[in-house]
């Protein structure tokens, strides 16, 4: 395999781990936002809403840089990380996933609590007619009802995070082989002359690599459908 | 008494005030469309709480709020089929058949399926049954789920006639043959003076 240079390997592969780490982290919260924001009328549902949503308008270097002002060293919550847990995210690539995984947060919310809406409730009220609790309800019900949702949420919020660029490099820095994924890489190979073609290598791999994310989560949506294609 | 029953609903402007008080098997709950009669299935199923009354069904107390007693829609042992049937989209007729099945129950799979001759449907999607077919469905996983009263909201809607009184002979038989209480809502006189002389009316 060595159509990529060993750097473009390492680049590929720190980003790639960076995004799965940052979806894998968030999709739980991701969607129990969702269905609180789907399902639930509580006090300050509209704050919770807009925070939500806040990295979808703000700036991403705005968020890079709340983010450095909670989770950096003198931040609230990173001095009791790295007091208690000697954890620091700053210049790590855990900061950088969590920088992604905030940036992919509402795009992942959108999608899954749409499909949580596109749920009929009264098939709920069914389920609990027949005897299921609430919990045995949602996980026979609406969980495997808005998989679609999930998917799809999956997928934006990967293609969100493989592109993270602003509030990456704005909370864990451009350090090569830490926190510096394909975009970043590409945003230093443009400050140097004569990277040209190392740059176009870079974006070409990038393109590809978000295609592929398409085109799977076009695969695992129609499997899923498969059998029974009239469902939603 | 097989039915005690005295409730009111609020559903935004309105109020639904709702009393039976029989000991037939089978009781009807008419009135024009917009009355709130599938409120107040609704109300006896747990999916909605009544402003204040009381709801006894055989021996059990499912709703009092003088006693402030108000089960979950789980423990009421209510086997409701809904107008819309609202089988699981997700699940092949044999999986929403058994969904509320318990150790325990009064009916067996088999006696189910050859009382509602369904055994052909096991295999398939709810999306690909017929209204007729739909509704035996939804009949049979209600009967599954070992209630200890059924509810029957318009059994016979969106089906022609000989579909129809397919349905209306195997209300007939679950009445004779089985021993649960059974309340009927439908607004077809016709449908009710053939099931049963004991008649609520709301609105």
């Amino acid at each position: 395999m060595n159509f990529l240079t060993p750097t473009e390997w390492a680049i590929l592969g720190l980003s790639l781990k960076v995004s799965l780490v940052a979806i894998g982290l968030t999709m739980p919260v991701a969607y129990a936002l969702a269905w609180l924001l789907a399902r639930r009328r509580f006090p300050g549902r509209m704050l919770l809403d807009a925070l939500v949503h806040l990295p979808l308008v703000v700036p991403p270097v705005v968020t890079g840089w709340l983010l450095l002002v909670v989770f950096g060293r003198q931040g609230p919550v990173g001095s009791v990380l790295q007091d208690w847990f000697g954890l620091s995210l700053t210049f790590r690539w855990q900061g950088a996933a969590l920088a992604a995984s905030v940036m992919a947060l509402p795009l992942m919310v959108r999608a899954m609590r749409l499909s949580i809406e596109a749920v009929d409730r009264r098939l709920v009220g069914a389920a609990r007619s027949l005897g299921a609790s609430r919990w045995r309800a949602f996980l026979t019900i609406t969980l495997p009802l808005s998989l679609p949702g999930i998917l799809a949420g999956a997928v934006l919020g990967f293609a969100r995070s493989i592109g993270e660029f602003g509030a990456t490099i704005t909370f864990a820095a451009n350090i090569p082989g830490e926190t510096q994924t394909l975009p970043l890489a590409i945003y230093s190979g443009l400050q140097v002359p004569g990277m040209e073609s190392d740059v176009a290598r870079l974006a070409v791999l990038s393109i590809a690599l978000s295609l592929l994310a398409l085109l799977a989560s076009e695969w695992l949506v129609r499997r899923h459908q498969g059998d029974r294609a009239h469902v939603l | 008494m097989c039915f005690d029953i005295a409730l009111e609903l609020v559903r935004g402007e309105r109020r639904i005030a709702c009393t039976i008080a029989s000991d037939a098997k089978l009781v009807a709950l008419t009135g024009p469309s917009g009355a709130g009669k599938t409120s107040v299935l609704d109300a006896i199923a747990g999916l909605l709480r009544p402003a204040h009354g009381h709801i006894r069904i055989g021996e059990t107390v499912l709703f009092d709020s003088a006693q402030a007693i108000d089960l979950l829609p789980e423990r009421r042992g209510a086997g409701y089929v809904f107008q819309d049937m609202r089988l699981f989209p997700h699940r092949r007729v044999g999986a929403n058949l058994t969904y509320g099945q318990r150790d325990g129950s009064w009916i067996t799979t088999d006696e189910v399926i050859s009382l509602l001759d369904i055994g052909k449907l096991l295999d398939r999607w709810p999306a690909t049954l017929s209204g007729g077919e739909a509704r035996r469905v939804a009949i049979g996983r209600a009967l599954l789920s070992s209630p200890d009263f059924l509810l029957l909201d318009e059994p016979l809607a969106s089906l022609d006639q000989p579909r129809g009184e397919e349905i209306l002979r195997l209300i007939e038989r679950i009445r004779d043959e089985l021993t649960i209480p059974i309340l009927l809502v439908s607004h077809d006189p016709a449908e009710v003076a053939r099931l049963t002389d004991v008649v609520a009316a709301i609105g």
